[in-house]
């Protein structure tokens, strides 16, 4: 079997993935897997959706040579995947327009999301009040709290914000709140579900509707370079930018799949965000993967200055890749990632998520091992907006 | 016989229904558990009903969120459970004892080491809620091997070719999810449970036990009618939740039995 064959039928990769929710769901996820299967085969929902991301998103995004960060540096030359350039400022618009046009399609009038940084919540209210859908999102109390902008963008937008107080009151816990909405109001909503994470067959949907991002590099790249790059570098937090840009690649033979996630404090501290770099395999959230959790299999709370990768769980593509080697998966710490946010402000004029920051400092820290003549392609999967309160404060500055 | 298809059985024969409560182990404390355990039969409880904390209980409504939290900050763990339930076994052969929790605890203690030590505790059941049939074939196999019954949910939302493959898998007894949502939620809808229970019952030979939304005698009764068995979870764990520790066994007895006492008139 091709690797991109995956998941099976069952929605399993590898021992990973699967269905793994309460009964309530389950006819749920048939009739979403069902619906989608049609819809991938069907040439006007995929010509609507390409429609979308071209005029209402203004894809393709370009991809940017980020010479002068690269020359500083001195060794490969760094590129960025500019997802920070979409509409709502992130890659996530690409996946909430494909469940959008979804959720249209099965005749659901209203959505519902969980967020972590906000760009996922924005990104749903942005297609529900495009498609004239009711929108309800949850957050967790303490994110709402770092990411304010965006809340009030989503409010701006029409969408109804949910603070979750429950469990550590960040990503994980409004996922669960998101899922027992969806148990109770099964029948009218549709969940847009925001990473490639979560029951069959959200992992496989959301990573087709974010594998855009890698086939427009594939030609970009051929087009500028006349070659591909020698390693593809994306932040993890769920996955989804890095499975967009990853799975394109995957039969690609010479080009290296670096997935980076969220160190924290040292992943030596405990304090991180980094399943794949120090978890164990688990259920949580409807599916198998690395997980963070303790000796009881109790999950354990997560520690990021990005709320976007403050998740103890990864897409299971991911935990399938690590397994069988095709990608590599490395942890970089809040200090290394708020260095690389500082120098692609500063020597590219570029203000990057600290999602992004995160993959942007693994290149910086790879570059001087390489040869001039090498190519990172980074996904620079959102803008950093979001994040100045978070900078200033971490600065010292009140805004 | 196991324990849960012999207490079925004698209540068969007694033309009576099984009261099957809910409590999450270690919750307020984990003192509190097996004499909470022993209240709960001399209420008049049939089969127990004892919940595994877990740090995301997605199938939860609040009142079982919080008593999972209580339960964790004393760090109850599955292993405690067991220990719990082998506790009680001490002095009660009789009353079945149904584990109810989520996958992730028994994936990290192991598929053989739980089932071993389960039923090793005494544990009759596990009912486990994001385990369904399609993920749990070869947990239910080696539950099976042990003496554990593995017990499934079915929705008002499963449609009917569903109910029949669930069956299939089932043992001990069937638990009908009275309503969409999550426990704790709005009130059962009787019409709706009393229209979905004769293809269940058709589907199966096991007797079918209705829960969900259940808060008060009346409402039991009203299950017990067309059910084999009524789960109270929610509406239990508040009696806890509203006592003091001296209140607490007398409380929980005391509703207990005003359910028994409506069930078997």
């Amino acid at each position: 079997m091709q690797m991109s064959d995956l998941p099976d039928a069952k929605g399993h990769f590898g021992p990973y993935g699967g269905v793994f929710v309460a009964e309530t769901l389950m006819a749920a996820l048939d009739e979403l897997k069902q619906e989608y299967e049609a819809a991938r085969h069907d040439p006007d929902f995929l010509a609507e959706f390409h429609h979308e991301l071209r005029h209402y998103v203004g894809r393709p995004s370009p991809i940017y040579h980020a010479k002068r960060w690269s020359e500083i540096l001195g060794g490969a030359q760094i590129y960025l995947k500019r997802e920070d350039l979409n509409h709502t400022g992130a890659h996530k618009i690409n996946n909430t327009i494909g469940q959008a046009l979804l959720a249209r399609r099965m005749g659901k009038k209203r959505v519902i999301a969980e967020t972590g940084a906000g760009q996922h919540g924005v990104a749903s209210a942005t297609v529900a009040a495009r498609y004239g859908m009711e929108c309800v999102v949850y957050m967790g109390a303490e994110d709402i709290k770092r990411q304010s902008p965006n809340v009030f963008r989503m409010k701006l937008l029409g969408a109804t914000v949910v603070g979750v107080e429950s469990g550590s009151k960040t990503l994980k816990d409004a996922l669960n709140e998101a899922m027992r909405d969806w148990v109770t109001n099964v029948e009218s909503t549709f969940y847009i579900l925001g990473t490639a994470a979560g029951p069959h067959p959200y992992p496989m949907l959301v990573r087709d509707f974010q594998c855009v991002i890698g086939d427009e590099c594939k030609v970009q790249m051929a087009e500028m370079l006349g070659r591909q790059p020698d390693a593809v570098i994306a932040c993890v937090g769920g996955g989804s930018n890095a499975i967009g840009i990853f799975h394109p690649y995957i039969p690609v033979e010479g080009v290296r799949l670096i997935g980076v996630e969220a160190g924290g404090h040292g992943i030596a501290s405990g304090q991180h965000a980094a399943p794949l770099s120090a978890g164990t395999p688990g259920v949580l959230h409807g599916f198998r993967s690395y997980l963070m959790q303790d000796a009881n299999g109790q999950i354990i709370e997560t520690h990021s200055v990005s709320a976007g990768l403050d998740y103890p769980g990864v897409g299971p593509e991911h935990s399938w890749l690590k397994d069988i080697g095709r990608a590599e998966y490395v942890a970089i710490n809040d200090d290394e990632a708020l260095a690389a946010f500082h120098n692609l402000c500063r020597f590219e004029g570029i203000i990057p998520a600290l999602e992004s920051s995160h993959a942007l400092a693994h290149a910086a820290k790879i570059a001087p091992t390489m040869d001039k003549d090498q190519i990172l392609l980074v996904n620079l999967s959102g803008r950093g907006d979001k994040d100045i309160n978070t900078v200033a404060r971490l600065s010292g500055i009140e805004l | 016989m196991s324990r849960i298809a012999a207490t079925f059985s004698a209540l068969k024969a007694d033309q009576r229904k099984a009261l099957i409560p809910f409590i999450t182990a270690g919750d307020p404390a984990p003192a509190n558990t097996v004499p909470l355990m022993h209240a709960l039969v001399e209420g008049g409880a049939d089969i127990l009903e004892l919940g595994v904390p877990f740090s995301d209980p997605m199938a939860d409504g609040p009142t079982i969120q919080r008593a999972s939290e209580r339960a964790l900050k004393h760090g109850v763990g599955l292993r405690d459970v067991l220990g719990m339930v082998a506790e009680f076994r001490k002095t009660n052969t009789q009353t079945p004892v149904v584990l109810m929790g989520y996958a992730n605890p028994i994936e990290a203690m192991g598929w053989d080491a739980f089932c071993g030590a389960a039923a090793a505790a005494g544990v009759d059941g596990v009912l486990t809620v994001d385990y369904p049939p399609e993920e749990s074939g070869e947990f239910a196999a080696k539950c099976a091997a042990a003496g554990l019954d593995n017990i499934y949910l079915l929705a008002p939302t499963t449609p009917a070719a569903r109910v029949d493959a669930v069956a299939r898998h089932a043992r001990g007894f069937i638990y009908y999810v009275s309503l969409k949502g999550v426990t704790g939620a709005a009130t059962i809808d009787m019409s709706e449970v009393a229209a979905r229970l004769p293809a269940i019952h058709a589907a199966t030979g096991l007797p079918v036990g209705v829960g969900f939304g259940i808060r008060d005698a009346e409402t039991a009764r009203q299950v017990a009618e067309v059910a084999d068995a009524v789960v109270i979870g929610s509406r239990i764990v508040q009696e806890i939740e509203q006592s003091t520790p001296e209140t607490m066994l007398a409380n929980v007895k005391t509703f207990v039995a005003g359910v028994r006492a409506a069930l078997d008139k």
